[in-house]
């Protein structure tokens, strides 16, 4: 290694991947390998770097340039920018439309600058399938501080003073959680990583475990540390074939390192962790409906009331069950202090929000923002505003359990509570921005589609109601729409959200309901005025 | 594959499983995986090795979607219906796969050619609307790229099939 060396980061998300990133990666090794320029360049694939939308890109380190949308025409001319007195490929830097003027470096890119990664840390900065990045970046250090000098006790009361609340939607206080499983007297516990991240229009969870694997399991390995558990699960949704396979790779090299089986990392400590694929069903996100489908059995929660999973959960063993960014958060929360991680975020909601931004915007791709960021700084500020300098309608956050806020609300700081007031909720990190020819009944026929498929047809309110609701909302973007159908919607919608037995049902209105709430014209203007304001609705026209 | 019957198929397959409890699912995924469906002749097989009902198989089986009973196409084609993609035109994507293979959404043409079905999200949001045929992801289609997609196809590799 030479002092001047550099890295070539090329992007191997799902997002890039799709754009030919795996042909842009093999053809930057040769290339580099062909100037003789290998003792000084390291090119290597990355996780998400985040803007997808710029997709396939490649950055280069230390310099800190991003080439966007790049093609294997374009390898030649990087290939030799990083010759000695090479200059950088000015016509892939990425073109800033708010600015309106191409930017070299990535930083000083708003979509960048505006951020504040720590889940994300190491996305686009490590080879995935390398423990030496992950290590050399600071990784296991703080699964090596817990395991070797912390108590269970020490440990949990980090994660209470950190104010970490669980990220896979619901928000419930992480410490809490694990002070609940780690008091059960059990012989055996488990800990299990919820990575079914079955919403619609949400992949971070999925890039978390493509770009930053170890991180996960690292905060597993510390979660058995702390409640007394030697096994760990992650169930992983099937249609995420490559994080499936990114973890695998990890999880055996974590096994040959020794901070995985028996005896982790000389303590006396075992823990080993076992990868579970899911079969495709939504409702497996609920706890109760994951735990069963590991045990082999259709995903069907189990109703209230009924123990929590930390006191009854896999074979009836005290489980701890955390999303994957909760996880990954877990290593920041060890190495910087429960205080530290506080310091961060609104007064209820600490540390930082992931969503997954996509939709009818300039930028879409992955952020991290702090936990109270206003919706307008992240749509206009990171998102660059919408696509084709169209009117903004709504933002819908939270998938098939949230709700479309107007543009009135874009004011509305971004936290657990916040967003649960408005009517939507945080879910699970999908963030859909909608544009003036986006049809809010369409939309809500859209997603109560998804739930009535997704129903797991347990309860009568669940099962029936929300084909019932769809029935209704399909009719009125067929023109069938009748009056008191506005006020039939919110009667069942209620009613669904008041009886069903898990949340799926619970919150399966809520698209309904907040479309309706702040929408209701749209929904007047194609019952009373016979037409589709945004003309979507084909019968109208 | 298609040297060996089924239920052989199968039981090479069972071979690298154990029988123990909530060996079920992983075993399904993996058969599926390997045969592109769950034959009968394989969940009689899976049924005798688990020791359990063909009945509860099946009920397990048709609670996934992941789960195909039938025979898929040489070219298993998936529209994204996430909501990234439905407000960028996954349903105009869907309507020209449609008229384009001669078949609707769930179905397999008689040739086998085709298999079309709808995911739920592939996580590819910020390139919707977005499809995958076998393993390779298109992202960013209009009713033209689509186009060109399945007429591109018969050079392509089934390399999941």
């Amino acid at each position: 290694m030479t002092a001047n060396q550099r890295t070539v980061n090329v992007c191997q998300g799902t997002g890039c991947i799709s754009a030919g990133a795996e042909q842009i990666l093999s053809l930057l090794k040769a290339e580099v390998a062909g100037l003789n320029l290998s003792d000084s360049v390291l090119v290597r694939g990355t996780g998400c770097h985040g803007l997808c939308q710029a997709a396939p890109l490649v950055a280069i380190e230390p310099d800190g340039i991003l080439y966007a949308k790049v093609s294997p025409d374009d390898i030649t001319d990087i290939a030799r920018s990083l010759l000695p007195d090479g200059k950088p490929v000015e016509r892939l830097f990425y073109y800033d439309t708010v600015i309106d003027r191409p930017l070299a470096i990535f930083r000083d890119i708003p979509f960048y600058y505006k951020q504040q990664r720590f889940v994300l840390r190491n996305l686009g900065n490590i080879d995935p399938d390398s423990i030496d990045d992950f290590v050399n970046a600071g990784g296991y250090g703080a699964a090596r501080k817990a395991v070797t000098g912390m108590t269970p006790e020490e440990i949990v009361e980090e994660v209470k003073s950190s104010g970490l609340r669980g990220l896979g939607g619901a928000g419930f206080p992480a410490g809490r959680k694990w002070e609940t499983c780690r008091v059960e007297m059990a012989e055996q516990k488990y800990v299990i990583c919820n990575a079914d991240e079955g919403d619609p229009g949400a992949f971070q969870d999925c890039a978390v475990m493509e770009g930053d694997p170890h991180s996960i399991l690292e905060g597993m390995i510390i979660a058995g540390y702390a409640v007394g558990s030697d096994t760990g699960y992650i169930f992983v949704r099937a249609e995420y074939p490559r994080a499936v396979a990114r973890l695998r790779t990890a999880i055996s090299q974590a096994r040959e390192r020794g901070y995985l089986g028996k005896d982790v990392m000389g303590t006396g400590f075992d823990f080993d962790i076992h990868i579970f694929q899911g079969a495709g069903a939504f409702v497996c996100g609920e706890s109760t409906a994951l735990v069963r489908s590991i045990e082999g059995g259709r995903g069907i929660p189990k109703a209230f009331p009924r123990p929590r999973t930390t006191e009854i959960g896999l074979w009836d063993k005290p489980t701890l069950l955390n999303n994957v960014k909760t996880f990954a958060s877990i290593p920041v929360v060890i190495n910087n202090g429960g205080a530290s991680f506080a310091s961060r975020g609104t007064e209820t909601c600490k540390g930082t929000a992931i969503f997954s931004l996509a939709g009818n915007v300039v930028n879409t791709g992955l952020v991290e923002v702090p936990m109270g960021t206003r919706l307008r700084e992240i749509i206009y500020d990171i998102g660059g505003g919408i696509l084709g300098g169209r009117a903004f309608k709504a933002v819908q956050t939270g998938g098939p359990s949230g709700g479309c806020m107007p543009a009135e609300l874009l004011n509305l700081p971004v936290d657990f509570d916040s967003l649960t007031e408005a009517g939507s909720m945080m879910g699970s990190g999908g963030m859909i921005v909608m544009d003036q020819d986006t049809c809010m009944v369409d939309v809500a026929r859209y997603f109560l589609d998804f739930t009535r498929r997704e129903s797991c047809g347990q309860c009568v309110p669940c099962r029936v109601g929300t084909k019932q609701m769809y029935d209704i909302l399909d009719g009125i973007c067929r023109k069938e729409g009748r009056p008191g159908d506005i006020e039939l919607l919110v009667e069942l919608g209620e009613s669904i959200a008041e009886t069903s037995l898990c949340a799926l049902g619970k919150s399966a209105p809520n698209p309904v309901l907040t479309t309706i709430r702040y929408f209701r014209d749209e929904y007047e203007a194609h019952i009373i005025e016979g037409h589709c304001p945004a003309g979507v609705c084909s019968s109208y026209q | 594959m298609a040297e060996q019957l089924p239920e052989e198929f199968v039981s090479d397959i069972l071979s690298s499983h154990v029988n123990s409890p909530g060996q079920l699912l992983p075993i399904l995924l993996d058969v599926q995986h390997k045969v592109g469906y769950l034959p009968e002749e394989g969940v009689q097989t899976i049924a005798e090795f688990l020791g359990i009902d063909v009945g509860e198989i099946y009920s397990v089986a048709s609670f996934y979607s992941q789960f195909r009973l039938t025979p898929i196409g040489k070219y298993h084609i998936q529209v994204c219906r996430g909501t990234a993609c439905h407000i960028r035109g996954a349903p105009r994507i869907l309507g020209e796969l449609e008229n384009q293979t001669g078949i609707s959404e769930g179905e397999t043409s008689s040739d086998m050619k085709y298999t079309l079905e709808t995911v739920a999200c592939m996580g590819c949001c910020a390139l919707a609307p977005a499809i995958k045929v076998n393993s390779n992801v298109h992202g960013e289609l209009t009713t033209r790229k689509a186009d060109e997609v399945m007429h591109s196809l018969p050079e392509e590799e089934t390399d999941d099939s």
